[in-house]
């Protein structure tokens, strides 16, 4: 919303400056988008005549002025413009003045001989537009001396606000002045409109047809007008909001928009079919050629306006072509309606029309103001296109909106925080037209003003907004109607406390800390929500960097890593590769590899804490650490460079388990990996036959052509809802014997397709009380194993637990390893 | 096409059934284009047909050709197929061997993304507070995302939304909520008051530009408690505001304003200054979050009964406040991964944001 200061001021007297309204405008909640005051860098620039022009004595392209800049002096000035002649009225600056279109400030000086005391500007000199083909030609009647700014009408700053959905009322000029005035900043000039009285029939009778198209509509006519341009103040206020003049009915329309908040309506009589304008629903297949040169396809929750010969307006929206006034028009009729926000709001956005009209109805319009609004307009048409107006028509009537609030003392204090007395409360609300009803002690009961559809509105007032109560579906019925009737009893009063607070501004509430819940608060974090903090930080010690990717993706793309069911693909995606909510992170930081790699980083290690999204429930939402590792490890003296591997990605899966406090040992690796990884290089860390924890593995390589990534990739996932709470916090007793531990070493030969796991397996099962660990050292394959065979080197630690070992029980047990071993794998000791 | 085409294009695709790799695929292929082919040698022959017949001939053998090549094309895509099947097959691994002792990396090459670092942020500072964290789906219904929060479906505010839907199900019309405040709804259904909780989490908007990012992150705060009053906001937001960006005298400026979801509204700035970027001097003010006391609606549409129970709530981009507080000039690397950008702003692992420590 933006309006002048001087428009400003027809409606509110005040002494106030531009910046002391900015400062309270803001308070107040009207917050200030900008000002623009074009005229304040000209300030100091006068009207000027040339007295003189001649060719200057020493220069072929120069002239010679003698300029009379208004205050009884005669200055030489050197100008190089084509267009400077004898007696010519331009605009003149004197030494000292900044030249806003060049940046630099004026010194006198001479120029080839010839002193330059002042000088003649052009448009773009000034910084008013492109325009230097020559000085600035003014008419021969401007005033000789006057402020350049002051004779063009640019010193009137441009105010712009951003208005919220609630305030319907400040998007006018005068429900702004109305609220400015209440926060002390001057006085609300009264406003009237004197009846016209009318001197024939009205020509055109309003018919409501549907309740649901218009609540309540008046209209007049106006014969023997002359509807030529508006009058410059009027154009010029206009411009100054950015609106473009068109003819002066039009432009009274617009004006009463913004002035009073109150969009109208002209119709050219002569256009019109019939003698019923009849507010309807849009019949099915009706179409409307709208003003902006559009045609509308109507539906049936469409209220419009229509004809003999059909909708000749979307009621509250936009006008129709057919049926407007234009330079021609002789006779009109003003249309002065109110009509549902609701609807209004739906059929704008349905066909997409955002006009000044609809954002005012969709917010709610002072309901009562109707016939005030009619009379006005009635007189400034008649002022400015002559003619005599007709009796008023109208249908329905004004709707039951008038309602009462009431305002506890102490909820001001107890609501508000801000200890105000009764009586600065009473008297803010009083400012801004909430009449006083009754008042005692504890509290005041006010009239809600007919412009306030925001406050203490419900469905039996004319409101927008609000809405009414949508409640939780499973609430229990005794508290959900608890809680709608605590509801009802406290929301004007919230209102209110509102009103109140917002006229003395916020600043005035004094800052009070929270209380403490406890010394020592518990902690934030809920178990699960530690965990993914810890993997986050376990993932980057191991030497990667977390990165945050979109949530979605292109379906080609995300259908290379699982599912894409249609129930997660954006009906309205910003771009046609955004469209899919991903099946993993690990496909969008592949992506994100492949952006590396094309730039010359191929060797990165990504991991992201991110979802997976497998239907739309909330439990279809899987919180995932998932990483990649792509290209090589660093070259480095100590360690060579090594492409990265499967067992990296095992490693990085495992490090997250491991420190999530996952028992490592009952985990078992399966082989059936998501068909994005290399199914022989790849598997699925579970822990029970049921519960699968992390994937890993080397990206499949038909992954890699997809996404022009050189390779070599892994990847992993961690699924941080399947990892259980730990089951104890506190730890047992350790294991602590007092006898040395016995270290023996075995390498079995065994066929390729035997999992080292089992046979380690096999060797921890032999005596779970003696064997303390089995770790494998070493994988050997070549001379002295078998083609097709492989050789398991392990280490059994044998820990003795009641006395030292002798010999012959420890190689006892190594041959029951060995059996085991054997009995398990198929494996043959290897000698 | 004439009865000794169709006996070769049958013959052909016999022969391809039959072709067990790459190999044998390019010998039908050669056999039948190839320089002595077939197929090569009937077009070479067109010469030789009568002028009268040569048109339709010719375009049999077009035709034919056409036929064959595709025939080819498409084995070779299953042979393609089951040859890198074979190849999978024998670079098999053991995946039970043990991981490497130690990581590809080091905690020095590694980073905590900066948003995820203001969210510790957040967390540690809130959390000295008594807030706990709370969080939810992407996925909401209509409901929790507008309706319960007071925005009906014709409400003006939800233009402003910009928000993402996916398609109708069971009549109703899931979206990407576009902003936390959703779990505020989830949080006041589920548990009792009192309630304090912070949710970090990420939000969509269909909006993509040099400020706006399809998807971003806000952080929501949710207090509702007897006796909490709009003084009580204030406080909460000046003491995180200044403990944040780390300046006990931060200008903090409180603006009336406007949410479906809370009333009073305010919408809160900070000092800075607009020609330097310093926070905290300078003379000009930066809007940095809104907030407000809960709305009764809000409170009566999850069950609580507003004459018992206030309180209030605030949201604010996580993004917003990240680039403030680190000088981060652009809004799009945050979602990148470039590594060179992540390299910068990240923060190491082995010192979280802790009190004691300092955050």
């Amino acid at each position: 919303m933006k309006f002048t200061l001087s428009w400003l001021r027809d409606h509110l007297d005040t002494e106030a400056g531009v910046d002391e309204i900015a400062r309270t405008l803001n308070a107040i909640g009207l917050e200030v988008e900008g000002i623009e005051d074009r005229g304040a860098a000209l300030a100091s620039f006068r009207i000027a005549r040339v007295i003189e022009a001649v060719q200057h004595p020493n220069a072929d392209r120069l002239r010679a002025l003698r300029v009379d800049v208004g205050d009884g002096r005669e200055l030489s000035v050197v100008c190089g413009a084509p267009n400077a002649r004898t007696g010519m009225m331009g605009v003149a600056a004197l030494p000292g003045a900044f030249i806003p279109g060049t940046g630099i400030t004026l010194k006198a000086g001479e120029i080839r001989g010839v002193k330059s005391e002042a000088m003649m500007l052009s448009a773009r000199e000034m910084g008013l537009g492109d325009d230097h083909s020559g000085i600035v030609d003014l008419p021969a009647d401007a005033p000789l001396g006057e402020s350049y700014v002051k004779w063009a009408g640019m010193d009137d700053p441009v105010i712009e606000i951003s208005v919220t959905p609630n305030r319907g009322d400040a998007l006018s000029v005068r429900g702004i002045a109305r609220d400015l005035a209440a926060a002390g900043l001057g006085t609300l000039k009264p406003w009237s409109a004197p009846a016209v009285a009318g001197a024939y029939k009205a020509p055109l009778n309003w018919k409501i047809e549907d309740p649901r198209a218009c609540l309540w509509v008046l209209g007049r006519a106006v014969r023997g007008v002359k509807n030529g341009p508006s009058p410059k103040w009027l154009q010029d206020r206009l411009v100054a909001i950015g609106l473009r003049p068109i003819s002066a009915l039009v432009d009274i329309t617009n004006y009463f928009t913004f002035d009073v908040g109150r969009p109208l309506h002209v119709f050219d009589v002569a256009k019109v079919k019939g003698t019923d304008l009849t507010m309807r629903m849009a019949r099915a297949g009706e179409t409307l050629v709208a003003l902006n040169g559009k045609t509308y396809a109507l539906t049936e929750e469409d209220g419009v306006i229509a004809d003999a010969a059909g909708p000749e307006a979307l009621g509250g929206v936009i006008g129709g072509e057919h049926s407007g006034c234009d330079e021609g028009t002789t006779e009109c009729f003003i249309e002065c309606a109110l009509f549902d926000p609701v609807r209004i709001a739906l059929s704008g956005r349905r066909h997409d029309v955002r006009t000044d009209a609809r954002a005012r109805f969709e917010r709610g319009l002072d309901p009562a103001f109707l016939p005030d609004a009619l009379e006005a307009a009635t007189r400034m048409i008649i002022e400015l296109c002559g003619g005599e107006a007709s009796e008023v028509s109208f249908a329905g009537a004004e709707p039951a909106w008038k309602r009462s609030a009431t305002l506890r003392f102490d909820r001001v204090r107890d609501y508000g925080g801000l200890d105000l007395p009764a009586d600065e409360s009473v008297a803010r609300l009083a400012r801004l037209g909430f009449a006083v009803q009754a008042r005692d002690a504890e509290k005041v009961t006010v009239a809600v003003p007919s412009w306030r559809n925001d406050v203490a509105g419900d469905l039996s007032a004319y409101r927008a907004g609000g809405g009414t109560l949508t409640q939780f579906e499973g609430l229990d019925p005794a508290r959900a109607a608890k809680a709608a009737e605590g509801q009802a009893a406290i929301e004007p009063e919230c209102d209110l406390v509102e009103e109140v607070l917002r006229l003395g501004g916020l600043d005035a509430v004094p800052a009070v800390s929270l209380p403490a819940v406890a010394v020592i608060p518990p902690p934030a974090f809920t178990a699960k929500q530690a965990r993914a903090a810890l993997a986050r930080r376990v993932l980057a010690a191991r030497g990667m960097q977390e990165a945050v990717t979109f949530a979605f993706m292109e379906a080609k793309t995300a259908a290379l890593f699982g599912e894409t069911p249609e129930a997660l693909r954006l009906v309205n995606p910003i771009a046609a590769d955004l469209d899919q909510m991903r099946p993993t992170p690990v496909a969008s930081l592949l992506l994100a590899a492949a952006r590396n790699a094309a730039r010359g980083f191929a060797d990165v290690a990504l991991a992201e804490l991110g979802a997976a999204y497998r239907d739309i429930t909330p439990d279809g939402q899987a919180a995932v650490a998932a990483g990649v590792r792509h290209g090589a490890t660093p070259r480095h003296v100590a360690a060579p460079s090594r492409p990265v591997d499967a067992l990296d990605a095992k490693g990085d899966a495992l490090a997250v388990l491991d420190a999530l406090r996952v028992p490592m040992a009952a985990l078992q690796v399966t082989a059936d990996a998501p068909g994005f990884y290399h199914p022989g290089r790849s598997g699925v860390v579970r822990q029970g036959p049921k519960t699968v924890l992390a994937t890993f593995g080397e990206v499949h390589p038909k992954v890699l052509a997809a996404l022009d990534l050189p390779g070599p990739a892994v990847a992993f996932e961690v699924f941080l809802d399947a990892v259980p709470d730990p089951k104890r916090r506190k730890k047992g007793a350790p294991d602590l014997p007092p006898f040395q531990p016995v270290r023996r070493d075995f390498a079995f030969i065994v066929e390729e397709k035997v999992a080292a796991d089992a046979l380690l397996r096999a060797a921890r099962g032999v005596d779970r009380a003696l064997i303390a660990d089995v770790a494998l050292f070493d994988v050997y394959r070549g001379k002295g194993v078998p083609e097709g065979s492989k050789s398991l080197a392990i280490e059994v630690t044998i820990q003795p637990r009641e006395a030292t070992l002798t010999d012959a029980q420890i190689e006892a047990l190594a041959d029951r390893v060995v059996a085991a071993v054997v009995k398990a794998t198929g494996a043959v000791l290897r000698a | 096409m004439t009865e000794d085409l169709s006996a070769l294009l049958a013959r052909t695709e016999a022969e391809l059934a039959a072709a067990a790799d790459l190999r044998a695929l390019d010998a039908v292929r050669v056999a039948v284009l190839g320089k002595s082919g077939s197929l090569t040698a009937l077009l070479k022959g067109l010469g030789t047909v009568p002028a009268e017949q040569r048109k339709d001939r010719g375009a049999a053998l077009n035709r034919l050709k056409g036929a064959i090549e595709a025939a080819l094309d498409a084995r070779r895509v299953v042979l393609d197929a089951a040859a890198l099947d074979a190849r999978l097959a024998a670079e098999r691994m053991d995946v039970t061997l043990p991981p490497r002792p130690f990581a590809a990396g080091t905690a020095a090459e590694g980073g905590i993304h900066p948003i995820a670092r203001t969210m510790e942020e957040l967390t540690a500072l809130f959390g000295a507070m008594g807030f706990a964290v709370a969080e939810g789906p992407d996925i909401e219904s209509d409901w929790h995302n507008f309706g319960a929060l007071n925005i009906p479906d014709h409400h003006p505010a939800r233009q402003d939304h910009d928000t993402f839907y996916l398609p109708e199900a069971n009549g109703r019309r899931p979206v990407l909520r576009t902003h936390t405040s959703p779990v505020q709804i989830r949080t006041m259904i589920t548990q009792a008051p009192p309630i304090r909780v912070i949710v970090p989490g990420r939000t969509y908007r269909a909006d993509h530009d040099a400020t706006h990012s399809p998807m971003f992150h806000q952080v929501e705060g949710l207090v509702i408690d007897r006796g909490i009053t709009l003084g009580h906001l204030k406080g909460c937001l000046v003491d995180f505001l200044r403990a944040f960006f780390g300046i006990s005298d931060l200008p903090v400026r409180f603006r009336s304003s406007y949410f479906p979801f809370t009333e009073p509204s305010m919408e809160v700035d900070i000092g800075w200054s607009r020609k330097t970027g310093e926070l905290g001097q300078g003379g000009d003010w930066l809007e940095i979050l809104g907030s407000g006391m809960v709305h009764p609606k809000v409170l009566a549409n999850c069950g609580i009964d507003p004459r018992e129970w206030q309180g209030f709530a605030f949201g604010m981009g996580i993004e917003r406040i990240t680039m403030l507080k680190h000088g981060i000039p652009d809004l799009r690397p945050f979602y990148e991964a470039d590594i060179r950008w992540l390299r910068h702003y990240a923060s190491s692992p082995l010192a979280p944001a802790t009190l004691h420590e300092g955050v």
